[in-house]
């Protein structure tokens, strides 16, 4: 159903039953809301949604700084390796970018990280952490990564590090490539007919013989059902 | 604001306010009868079949937030209720000491587009509790009553099942069930050492066609984004659509109704509206109003429709309008299954909900707590969306390489992506939805200090849990870990003690809000006669949840659609008889 389509449908009702709207026509005031930035979220939006996501998609978090820098954070958490690529190839700093500004509450924490990597960097060695050399930036990462190891001075910094874990992790996994590398199998259309017979056996489970007549045939899924009067499936 | 009030010249037969379950049902068997019918809905249309509003089948990064939930949709960017918790300009508010949470949507369908589709009958003990064990009041109608509309609402919506001659879990009109996934067979045998039962789901998808209308199911666990095939049932797409393309109906969208109108000898004319397009308020004439915007916001409407002859309301002479307020009570626990780490992979989405259930099983004269609970069982290798990859600061310990050391929690590189990978599909929990007892003193009422965008007097809730609700969470915590236990799951987090009422969801989160205009013989203690007409005013009608008397151990969605049906069936007649 097209825009026009659409408010026809709206107003049918009202006009039809002899209300008069007074003030401009529905066309004048129906705002232009289509998308003017690519990237938001397609189906069924409602204004509010659309123009938000418009909002977000229109900001700027990072500064190039700290972009630069969590594209280095991003590919220590989640690297290429021989099966798939990067976090960065997955487009991963631009899904956090966007979730910095779609959760607002991310924005100190991750801005807080990522400073107190540099001030770090600044005691230990004199460099802020951009500066430092791959083995120095590992040994800075090696001190809040581990949570259990981690001692309690950088307590805040391993803080910021689980979230950053998180949002790379999540980020990688829901994209194109980490549903690949996951193997990911759903999301299309199909004929559910239970767990595969070896992967049954595998685990030692079994179907309940009792329902074994009732479960859905695949085969049966284009005929209309018929039941008796107690409810038994007849056709 | 002023208001410019226009009155319109045509007068309907039924004016239904709502397109939700009930709504829906209420314009279908209306229309069908001949009657003129205004559907009116406070939100926008909307159909799934539109490639414009179709959510279903699209993979996490065609949303920028990778599906994460926002205000309007908390339950994820890409489940189709259009609201939530907190909808902008339209607040509510708690009395101090109590707490209830208010789910809306604003769209065709209402509600119904994204719910669990898990369509239970009330059993004949839930019309009758108050027998039972004393507590609440029974329903002036039982399971015989609904019975006959149970096997309709089975046979035009289509739920599948299984028939296994429960007595308090009455069997239907089924299709059938499609088989367990993985981690709900290691369930079924863990429950099995309890002597729990575990059965196949009633959930109502299309496993096979009911009609040459709707499709049949694709299996894509995603009914939470409303279905393009229409092989799931919502308001929209099989009620309200269908009747508007045979019968005559009109949809008034965005039009939020603020009250029913009067006339002087108390009986309703129509209703007023606020249209969201220009801000103004309108009026709609009709013979018979019949009110299914959910328990709640029908309660308020009825509240907030003052006049001479209703100074307390329509339908509240009793006073009882927004008393005995009941969600179901909500507790959850998770495991992760070692058995399930490193699986092999292939296509387990499955229908969008659970495959099998618990429905409650023992006998609350040897317990505790007077009411049941069913389980829900959830998990398997579902759609990677926000979330996955998350906590592994915590679970990554769960994954032990070859010679059975685990893994430090935390880190990074390819050994953490790896066990992401290996993490994938191993985690399972359950979730029990119970019965609370009806109170009267949790109530909602209409908060005379703050108006809405629209200028209506919002609802302030009293809602506070008893001692039988917070037993029977803890007897859940304690099945939980028993079920998971037994499963071969390890158990995941702390057990939820009694500082947090064992883990007793918030009222209102379970989503099952009910009994806000419910139905009695006595209309001192009711709003509403056994057939949801007002006992003070009887061309009005409810059919939502509010003329509930108790809520059951099962959702309410199957329960509002037979009284719909049946509540619709007794206005015809009625009409025929021109006693209203």
């Amino acid at each position: 159903m097209n825009r026009r389509e659409n408010l026809k449908l709206l107003f049918t009702g009202s006009l039809a039953s002899g209300l008069l709207f007074t003030s401009c026509s529905p066309e004048d005031k129906q705002a232009d809301l289509s998308p003017k930035i690519s990237g938001g979220t397609p189906g069924g939006r409602i204004e509010e949604e659309i123009q938000r996501d418009q909002r977000l998609l229109s900001e700027t978090f990072f500064t190039e700084e700290e972009r630069k820098k969590l594209e280095v954070l991003v590919d220590i958490i989640m690297p290429a390796d021989e099966e798939s690529g990067s976090a960065s190839q997955a487009g991963v700093p631009d899904f956090i970018e966007f979730m910095m500004k779609d959760s607002p509450g991310y924005q100190t924490p991750m801005r807080g990280g990522m400073m107190w990597l540099d001030s770090y960097g600044n005691d230990v060695y004199g460099k802020t952490f951009l500066e430092l050399s791959k083995k120095e930036r590992m040994e800075v990462i090696d001190l809040i990564a581990w949570p259990d190891k981690a001692s309690p001075e950088v307590k805040g910094a391993v803080t910021f590090f689980n979230l950053l874990r998180n949002l790379t992790a999540t980020g990688y996994f829901t994209s194109e490539m980490g549903y690949q590398y996951l193997g990911y199998k759903g999301n299309t259309p199909n004929a559910w007919d239970g767990v595969p017979e070896e992967v049954m056996k595998k685990h030692g489970v079994e179907l309940p013989e009792k329902y074994l007549a009732h479960y859905l045939k695949p085969e049966e899924r284009g005929t209309v059902a018929v039941w008796d009067d107690d409810g038994n499936l007849i056709g | 604001m002023s208001f410019e009030i226009k009155s319109s010249g045509e007068t309907y037969d039924v004016i239904i306010v709502g397109s939700g379950a009930g709504g829906g049902m209420a314009s279908k068997i209306l229309s069908e009868a001949g009657l003129s019918v205004a559907v009116l809905e406070a939100g926008k249309d909307f159909d799934p079949a539109k490639d414009e509003d179709r959510t279903q089948l699209r993979p996490a990064w065609e949303s920028p937030r990778r599906g994460a939930g926002t205000r309007i949709r908390p339950f994820g960017d890409f489940d189709q209720a259009i609201g939530g918790w907190d909808i902008e300009g339209e607040p509510y508010t708690r009395a101090s000491g109590t707490s209830f949470d208010w789910f809306r949507s604003r769209m065709l369908g209402g509600r119904t587009n994204h719910w669990g589709r898990i369509s239970l009958r009330f059993g004949p003990n839930d019309f009758k509790r108050k027998d039972i064990d004393g507590m609440g009041d029974n329903w002036p109608i039982g399971y015989d009553d609904l019975k006959p509309y149970y096997d309709r609402v089975d046979k035009l919506i289509g739920v599948f099942g299984s028939k296994e001659g429960i007595y308090n879990e009455p069997d239907g009109f089924f299709l059938p069930p499609p088989k367990p996934r993985l981690h709900e067979m290691y369930i079924m045998k863990g429950a099995k050492k309890s002597n729990m039962p575990v059965i196949p789901g009633r959930l109502s998808m299309l496993t096979r066609p009911i009609n040459n209308e709707r499709g049949v199911c694709f299996f894509c666990n995603q009914c939470n984004r409303a279905c393009q095939a229409y092989a799931d049932f919502s308001s929209g797409t099989c009620l309200v659509k269908p009747a508007m393309a045979k019968g005559k109906v009109e949809l008034y969208t965005q039009a939020m109704v603020r009250a029913v109108t009067t006339d002087n000898n108390g009986k309703a004319t129509g209703v007023s509206f606020i249209s969201k397009i220009d801000m103004k308020e309108y009026k709609l004439k009709s013979r018979v109003v019949v009110l299914g915007a959910s328990a709640c916001e029908s309660a308020r409407i009825m509240l907030n429709s003052k006049s001479n002859s209703h100074p307390n309301g329509v339908g509240n002479s009793s006073g009882m309008v927004g008393r005995y307020l009941h969600d179901s009570t909500g507790a959850d626990r998770m495991g992760i299954m070692p058995e399930l780490i490193d699986r092999e992979r292939y296509n387990e989405d499955g229908v969008g909900g659970m495959h099998v259930y618990t429905p409650w099983w023992l006998d609350n004269k040897k317990l505790d707590f007077a009411r049941g609970y069913h389980i829900e069982y959830w998990g398997g290798m579902t759609m990677p969306s926000y979330g996955i990859g998350f906590s592994m600061d915590t679970m990554r310990k769960y994954l032990k390489d070859e010679f059975g050391n685990p893994s430090p929690n935390g880190g990074y590189g390819e050994g953490l992506k790896k066990d992401v990978r290996r993490i994938y599909g191993s985690t399972l929990g359950m979730s029990g939805r119970g019965e609370s007892i009806p109170q009267y003193s949790n109530y909602c009422e209409i908060d005379n200090n703050v108006v809405d965008k629209f200028g209506i007097p919002v609802l302030k809730f009293h809602y506070q849990w008893t001692d039988q609700e917070i037993k029977q969470a803890k007897h859940m915590q304690d099945t939980f870990e028993e079920i998971l236990t037994e499963s071969g799951a390890t158990l995941l987090g702390q057990k939820p003690g009694p500082e947090t009422m064992y883990g007793l969801a918030t009222p209102g989160r379970i989503i099952h809000e009910v009994g806000t205009t419910r139905m009695g013989n006595d209309p001192s203690t009711s709003v509403l006669n056994s057939n949801c007409q007002a006992h003070d005013c009887d061309n009005l009608f409810v059919v939502d949840a509010g003329p509930f008397v108790s809520q059951a151990d099962k959702n309410p969605t199957w329960t509002i659609l037979a009284l719909a049906w049946r509540t619709s069936d007794y206005i015809v007649s009625e009409l025929k008889k021109k006693n209203i």
